[in-house]
């Protein structure tokens, strides 16, 4: 007598894909801090602040990768990070770890819950930015670096995610943990404010991070290339910012697959 | 006295927890099953341990643990907070590495199982699931999309009686519809060795008598089950055999009725004779109740005959190991 086979990775993938859509977008919390949050900053940021950025471009326009921005660290980061944390912590991972399921499903799921969210929220804050703020979309090759960009940045940051929702003790310390720094990385990256007018010393430090490069990939695609000069290299240099985001792709995966645990530590 | 005796539960057996998922060494002849000194394993059981060592830096949660358990059967293991049950119970699962002996679940060494291992076993966690925004039938019908040969999740969800409960969202269920739902949970996979771990804890004493029912209706479509349990009740109403666990290693293991000695220790008979209440010790209750009701007209009253209970042997026994 032969063994039943087993269900295809495939088919597992599929369920996993749809338990964790179904986990993020039923769950009123996650959907109004990761979604609904970026809309917000849009909305009051824009109405408050009003730099002056030259070469004719508005504050929300600025904005508008700025936002797009928080809304993929949201999205991947700070997403990631909390919930794989508080599914450790509540013993949902454990459980999963017991079943025939391959370990590669879990993970395929949460990318295809980071990429739905990330491209309802962008969508979502393109359809804002244009019918409040009336920004210029981009066009032509621009949505094809819209959208490199904006992959290799949500990948970088789902992985540091994941990595950090693995040093964080439980699901709560997570939390605490990851929002403020994604919101000093985003501060100093030049997300809520021009980063010419971040000191520099700061925007050294924030060269070291994966956000400032994915903030100047998306800059890239919504300002002229007037605007390239207030960069510090004085262009957008694309191809750093493909190069340090697939960099960080690299340590992001290599800390998960040293670090990765089913359990909190010291469990039971 | 017994290790961690008297310490919180939780982190009792604190060290690692690493998940063994992968083939990696090559097997050496220990891990082959030959552990010196000791009986080979026995390949016909649904468990077989000899010799198994689990340490946490010097303090041995495990010390030379040896145990087998039949196809079939309902085994109880018992044992205070920190003598290394949940350990033990850990490494069969897969969740934990041994140091040291050899262990056959279901034919396989847990510390290489993979997916078709695991595909036949159920585990009922001690934490149980967490939160979920998914409704009871999703939460099951996603758990047995990963087996090969599924029970049907409505069957499953009639089986522990949350069929009206169905629709519901997992994160709105009372404490004892949550175990139940991790109890379908354990069971969907259609497994032929389930682990219960502390499975009725926070139910009411009508939901633990239905808990059983399914217990034992399981046992009745051949699934073999190891549970751990505070209860001793527990264990004596369901357990073909029970084992305690005490400082690492098992103290004793026999069926409920004569754990302990409990099947030939003195009998306690009383009754109440001219208004007073009487007690005697005897080794033969059935002669003495004979002659007790010889001097009796008719009924002997008030009459009772009572042996060590589960939990008078087994507090004497954990009492023995201190």
């Amino acid at each position: 007598m032969t063994a039943p086979a087993l269900p295809s990775f495939r088919r597992v993938y599929l369920t996993r894909a749809g338990v964790e859509l179904k986990e993020f977008f039923r769950q009123r919390e996650s959907v109004v801090f990761t979604l609904a949050f970026p809309v917000i900053l849009l909305l009051a940021l824009g109405a408050v602040l009003d730099y002056d950025l030259g070469a004719g471009v508005d504050f929300p326009q600025y904005f508008m990768a700025g936002v797009i921005t928080a809304g993929i660290v949201g999205a991947s980061l700070q997403n990631m990070a909390i919930h794989i944390a508080g599914e450790r912590s509540d013993g949902t991972l454990k459980s999963l770890a017991g079943t025939p399921m391959p370990a590669s499903a879990y993970f395929v799921g949460k990318v295809v819950q980071v990429l739905a969210v990330a491209v309802a929220t962008i969508a979502l804050l393109l359809l804002v930015g244009v019918l409040v703020y009336g920004i210029d979309l981009p066009s032509g090759t621009e949505w094809l670096t819209f959208a490199w960009v904006s992959v290799l940045g949500a990948a970088a940051c789902t992985l540091l995610g994941i990595a950090v929702s693995t040093l964080a003790r439980n699901g709560r310390s997570a939390s605490a943990t990851v929002t403020p720094i994604a919101l000093v990385l985003e501060f100093i990256s030049g997300v809520f404010l021009p980063f010419d007018q971040v000191p520099g010393w700061l925007q050294d430090v924030a060269a070291v991070f994966p956000v400032k490069w994915l903030a100047q990939g998306l800059r890239s695609v919504f300002l002229s290339d007037a605007l390239a000069a207030h960069e510090p290299a004085g262009s957008w240099e694309l191809g750093t910012v493909a190069l340090v985001l697939g960099l960080w792709c690299v340590v992001g995966l290599v800390l998960c697959a040293l670090t990765f645990r089913w359990q909190d530590r010291g469990s039971d | 006295m017994i290790a961690g005796r008297g310490r919180p539960a939780a982190g009792s057996d604190g060290g690692d927890c690493d998940l063994v998922q992968k083939d990696s060494l090559l097997p050496t002849p220990r891990e082959l099953g030959a552990v010196p000194g000791r009986e080979p394993l026995d390949p016909d059981a649904a468990i077989s341990i000899r010799g198994l060592v689990k340490r946490y830096g010097d303090r041995a949660a495990v010390d030379g643990l040896d145990l087998d358990i039949r196809r079939g059967e309902i085994f109880a293991l018992l044992g205070p907070n920190g003598a290394g049950k949940t350990t033990t119970v850990e490494v069969l699962e897969g969740y934990r590495r041994r140091d040291g002996g050899a262990v056959r679940v279901l034919g396989v060494d847990p510390a290489r199982g993979g997916r078709r291992w695991k595909a036949q076993l159920g585990i009922v966690l001690q934490s149980g699931a967490g939160d979920s925004q998914l409704s009871v039938r999703e939460l099951l019908k996603a758990r047995a999309s990963y087996y090969a040969e599924p029970r049907d999740p409505d069957e499953v969800l009639e089986l522990v009686g949350l069929t009206d409960k169905a629709g519901a969202r997992g994160r709105s269920l009372s404490g004892g519809q949550r175990r139940r739902l991790d109890v379908a949970l354990g069971i969907v996979g259609r497994p032929r060795l389930l682990f219960l771990d502390e499975p009725t804890t926070g139910f009411d004493p009508e939901a633990r008598r239905q808990f059983w029912a399914l217990i034992r209706s399981l046992r009745d479509l051949g699934t073999t089950m190891l549970l751990t349990t505070h209860y001793l009740d527990e264990a004596e109403a369901l357990a073909d055999r029970v084992g305690v666990i005490a400082r690492g290693q098992l103290a004793e293991v026999a069926v409920p009725t004569a754990l302990g000695g409990r099947g030939t220790a003195p009998a306690v008979v009383s009754w109440t004779e001219g208004g007073v209440r009487r007690t005697a010790e005897t080794a033969t209750p059935t002669a003495f109740v004979r002659e007790l009701a010889a001097r009796f007209p008719g009924e002997v009253p008030d009459l009772a005959v009572s042996r060590p209970t589960l939990e008078d042997v087994y507090l004497k026994m954990i009492g023995d190991h201190s």
